[in-house]
């Protein structure tokens, strides 16, 4: 991995592990832990979309829907049949592989609106199969006591151990996609992204890996729901619908899509946007979030991450268009 | 059981004449500029809401009501076209997918400002109980439904083969760039796509508002079916998209009568699945040309 | 550098009754023709001829509508791109296709991809075997840059080169790839003198590692200079094939095409 990134993780990380000893002093700040908390989550959900979106130029609107089936597989498998937590989580997380899987080998053979569409059929069929599958799921009011998790025994219930358990969880994510960006497979999807057709030519399988990065999406989006499902203890289909789905994209695409740190940036921006500073303004929250899709999209594609690299470069410019002028 | 087969028959017939107007709506744009628009479930909204405040609020006889809406909501695909859309033709399919979307969602939480949550209604646009056919009950509304889409069906088809336009539309579905250099100014023909496929879904949306009340966010799930009857019969195919519709409302229809009525939404949108895995091009698109897009 | 030697006495590839219509347009109309292993094969004709066409349908980015594509006595039309880059035949655009913001040496190190194996789980949990194959990537895509001499550019982003060495960090990448065909689109198209002449050396050198070379090229003394056999097309058709000599004599040729294109001056 390179050493830019080993600098970022490690800052990242400092600045994570101190966050909630800066906050908790502050009564007026102290419930930002619990913002964080879903943040964390959320940005498990962002990860795989973003290296979607990025690298395989493809948009997948079914995030929130293997959310909820992370999140329901956990709930049933923990309340219905009593099986540990920690079993249900990688139960939830291989379905949506699966799944995925499925989905993805006939639609990312095809062009870009085929996947997009699928997965917005795929997620609104998910819901409705969530609020009618009342003996299982518990209908549109959803399921409860929703079991929280414990390691080695001990009960995970403040909101300090949730919040270090969850990040810990996204920073072994992001240790693995950047291990993978960082090898063979991670130059052959951004390979991809730039010239697919040179890429195929040269032995890369692009429909595959493309599938490969929507399942990669899907799993981590399956972890992100069981934790979620222990966390809040109680789930209902509203948490996991197309709006959702909508949301999870403008995070990805806001902090800037086909980097990881674009997505934790836009991720924890957005949540502390819909959480704090839109809670007023509920009336007005669908129509600010297509708002700023439409600005970003049409006028910062590259996200919030590319405005950095914008600044770096015009600098970088200035600093040797300075040393080019002489003395 | 030979008037519920009837009476589902009837019901699924009309819901699949809204649904054929809307892959009408989607290939019309599609064919010109090979976008996806998917606001198209929010012209449907707008148009049954715009009939609401012009017969509700301003008290206009409904046919100045639908004629109205109709025209506003084609004002909006004008100027969704003239400031958006022609500003952001040179990007990418994953920037403009999500313009679209971004569209829809802006135009859906307007109407949640202007309208609230709340479902409105029309008046029937004839008055007069329910007609007894053949042991079915059929409401005259559907007769309205089930004319006006053959009506609109007839003046398209008359618009594409006779007029001027229609046929400069279908020289830039071809060949854009052989009918701009055949003079046909190609930015004007996407801009008519637009205000057409408005006006098709509007008047979609206000003629199902006295059935089934209209509200908010009933756009996205109208436009998804609406696309799978588009998908199912092949994109930018105008007959494909009628066959379509009638076959996705009336699959609807009887799974709603005979098995579920909870999952009957989902009917339309596994059959959309099935037709994007199975057979992309659709029952009358060509395979060549969906796998010539591969590359 | 040692490329992996061809396995079969046959042609190296066989082309039989190939057809590609695309709507009611031919741009191929039963070509057969047979291309020798070891060999320099030029193929000119004039534009439209179906000479791009020609070269998609023998990487796989096109299906022929008709006919079959055997290379080493395998049918390989009508597969994917990425197999047949597996099977040992590489390429490149007429329109350079570089990875512009990756480095030179990252290019050419994708081009290493056929011939790896380390998958998305082996990199994300940076299995043991990873690091190895890595370094190993990296020392043969620094053979390649050395071949084409470009190894003292490696840092730099691909879209920073000039056109000409672009077109060699093409030629190095699809030669990373191990292929024992190796079709080159148009390699000469913006070269000067002197920068094709180095290209016609090139080409010589990649012949001395048994490659074969499909060659399209509009710059007649490059093609008539290095290439072993010439393959005529002319309206999707094969107007001629023999040896530079047969065909400057070839009356057909010359009326239809050769006189007119490099102003009457034949070698």
């Amino acid at each position: 991995m390179g050493k830019k990134n080993w600098l970022i993780l490690l800052g990242t990380a400092v600045f994570i592990c101190s966050f909630p000893m800066l906050v908790m002093k502050i009564k007026a700040v102290s419930h930002y832990v619990d913002v964080m908390v879903f943040a964390g989550i959320f940005t498990l959900v962002c990860i795989g979309l973003s290296l979607l979106m990025g690298y395989a130029g493809q948009i997948s609107l079914a995030q929130a829907a293997f959310f909820g089936i992370g999140a329901y597989t956990s709930g049933i498998l923990t309340t219905k049949f009593g099986i540990d937590p920690w079993i249900a989580m990688p139960a939830g997380m291989i379905l949506c592989g699966l799944v995925a899987w499925m989905i993805g080998v006939p639609a990312l053979r095809l062009r870009g609106h085929y996947l997009a569409m699928a997965t917005l059929g795929f997620g609104v069929i998910v819901n409705i199969v969530l609020a009618e599958e009342v003996n299982w799921t518990g209908g549109p009011s959803g399921m409860a006591d929703i079991p929280t998790l414990r390691i080695a025994g001990y009960k995970i219930t403040s909101e300090i151990a949730w919040y270090y358990l969850v990040w810990g969880i996204v920073f072994c994510a992001l240790i693995f996609c950047l291990h993978m960006l960082h090898s063979r497979v991670g130059r052959a999807l951004r390979a991809i992204h730039e010239e697919e057709k040179a890429a195929e030519c040269m032995g890369v399988p692009t429909s595959r890996y493309k599938v490969r990065v929507f399942m990669l999406g899907a799993m981590l989006a399956a972890i992100a729901g069981s934790l979620y499902a222990h966390y809040v203890t109680c789930i209902n289909p509203s948490s996991f619908s197309l709006m959702w789905s909508i949301r999870f994209m403008l995070m990805a695409m806001v902090g800037g899509m086909h980097s990881l740190w674009g997505a934790l940036v836009g991720t924890v921006l957005m949540t502390f946007v819909g959480n704090e500073w839109l809670g007023m303004f509920a009336e007005f929250e669908i129509l600010v979030y297509g708002s700023i899709l439409l600005v970003v999209a049409l006028f910062l594609p590259g996200g919030i991450v590319s405005l950095a690299s914008m600044i770096a470069r015009r600098r970088e410019k200035r600093a040797s268009a300075l040393e080019d002028a002489g003395p | 059981m030979g008037t519920d087969f009837f009476q589902y028959a009837i019901s699924g017939l009309t819901i699949g004449a809204i649904y054929a107007m809307v892959a009408i709506g989607y290939n019309a744009i599609y064919s010109v500029t090979e976008i996806i628009n998917f606001a198209q479930g929010e012209f449907v909204m707008l148009g049954g809401l715009f009939a609401v405040f012009f017969a509700g609020t301003l008290r206009l006889p409904l046919y100045a009501a639908f004629l109205c809406a109709v025209v506003l909501t084609g004002c909006i695909g004008l100027a969704m076209d003239r400031l958006i859309i022609e500003r952001a033709r040179d990007t990418s399919v994953l920037s403009l997918i999500i313009i679209t979307l971004a569209l829809s969602i802006i135009l859906k939480g307007g109407a949640m400002l202007w309208w609230g949550k709340d479902p409105y209604s029309l008046p029937p646009f004839s008055a007069g109980g329910p007609i007894r056919i053949a042991g079915a009950v059929i409401q005259p509304q559907a007769l309205w439904i089930i004319g006006i889409c053959a009506l609109i069906i007839v003046g398209l088809t008359l618009f594409f083969r006779k007029s001027i336009y229609g046929q400069a539309m279908l020289a830039c579905a071809n060949n854009a760039g052989a009918a701009r250099l055949a003079g046909i100014p190609v930015g004007h023909m996407v801009l008519l796509s637009f205000i057409l496929s408005a006006l098709i879904g509007a008047a979609a949306g206000v003629i199902i508002t006295p059935v089934s009340m209209m509200e908010y966010d009933r756009g996205a799930l109208l436009g998804l079916k609406g696309f799978g009857a588009a998908a199912l019969g092949g994109l930018g195919q105008f007959f494909g998209a009628l066959v379509a519709g009638v076959i996705l409302g009336l699959a609807e229809s009887f799974c709603a009568g005979y098995l579920s009525s909870g999952y009957k939404d989902a009917v339309a949108l596994v059959v959309l699945l099935l037709a994007l895995f199975l057979k992309p091009e659709g029952l009358f698109g060509s395979g060549e040309a969906a796998r010539l897009k591969k590359y | 550098m040692i490329m992996a030697a061809s396995q079969s006495n046959g042609p190296i590839l066989r082309l039989e009754c190939l057809e590609k219509r695309f709507g009611g347009v031919a741009a191929l109309q039963g070509i057969d023709y047979e291309v020798p292993g070891g060999v320099i094969q030029g193929v000119i004709g004039p534009n439209g001829a179906g000479k791009t066409t020609l070269f998609n349908c023998i990487s796989g980015m096109i299906e022929p509508s008709k006919g079959r594509i055997s290379f080493e006595g395998y049918r390989i039309e009508g597969l994917a791109p990425h197999k047949i880059a597996r099977f040992g035949v590489s390429r490149t655009f007429q329109h350079v296709a570089l990875f512009k913001k990756m480095t030179v040496l990252e290019n050419v190190m994708l081009g290493r991809h056929p011939r790896t194996r380390r998958g998305f789980l082996a990199a994300g949990f940076r299995l043991p075997g990873m690091r190895a194959e890595e370094e190993h990537i990296r020392k043969k895509a620094f053979e390649y840059l050395d071949f084409v001499r470009l190894a003292h550019l490696a840092g730099l982003d691909a879209g920073t080169l000039p056109l000409g060495k672009q077109k060699m960090l093409e030629i190095a990448r699809a030669l990373a790839t191990e292929p024992r065909l190796i079709l080159l689109d148009e390699p000469a198209g913006g070269l000067n003198m002197r920068e094709t002449e180095e290209l016609g050396d090139l080409i010589q050198e990649i012949k001395k590692l048994c490659v074969t070379v499909l060659l399209v090229e509009h710059d007649m003394n490059l093609i008539m200079d290095i290439s072993d056999r010439i393959l005529v097309l002319d309206f999707g058709k094969v107007l001629a094939s023999g040896t530079p000599a047969e065909i400057k004599e070839n009356s057909a040729v010359v009326e239809a095409y050769l006189g007119m294109e490099s102003g009457g001056i034949l070698m």
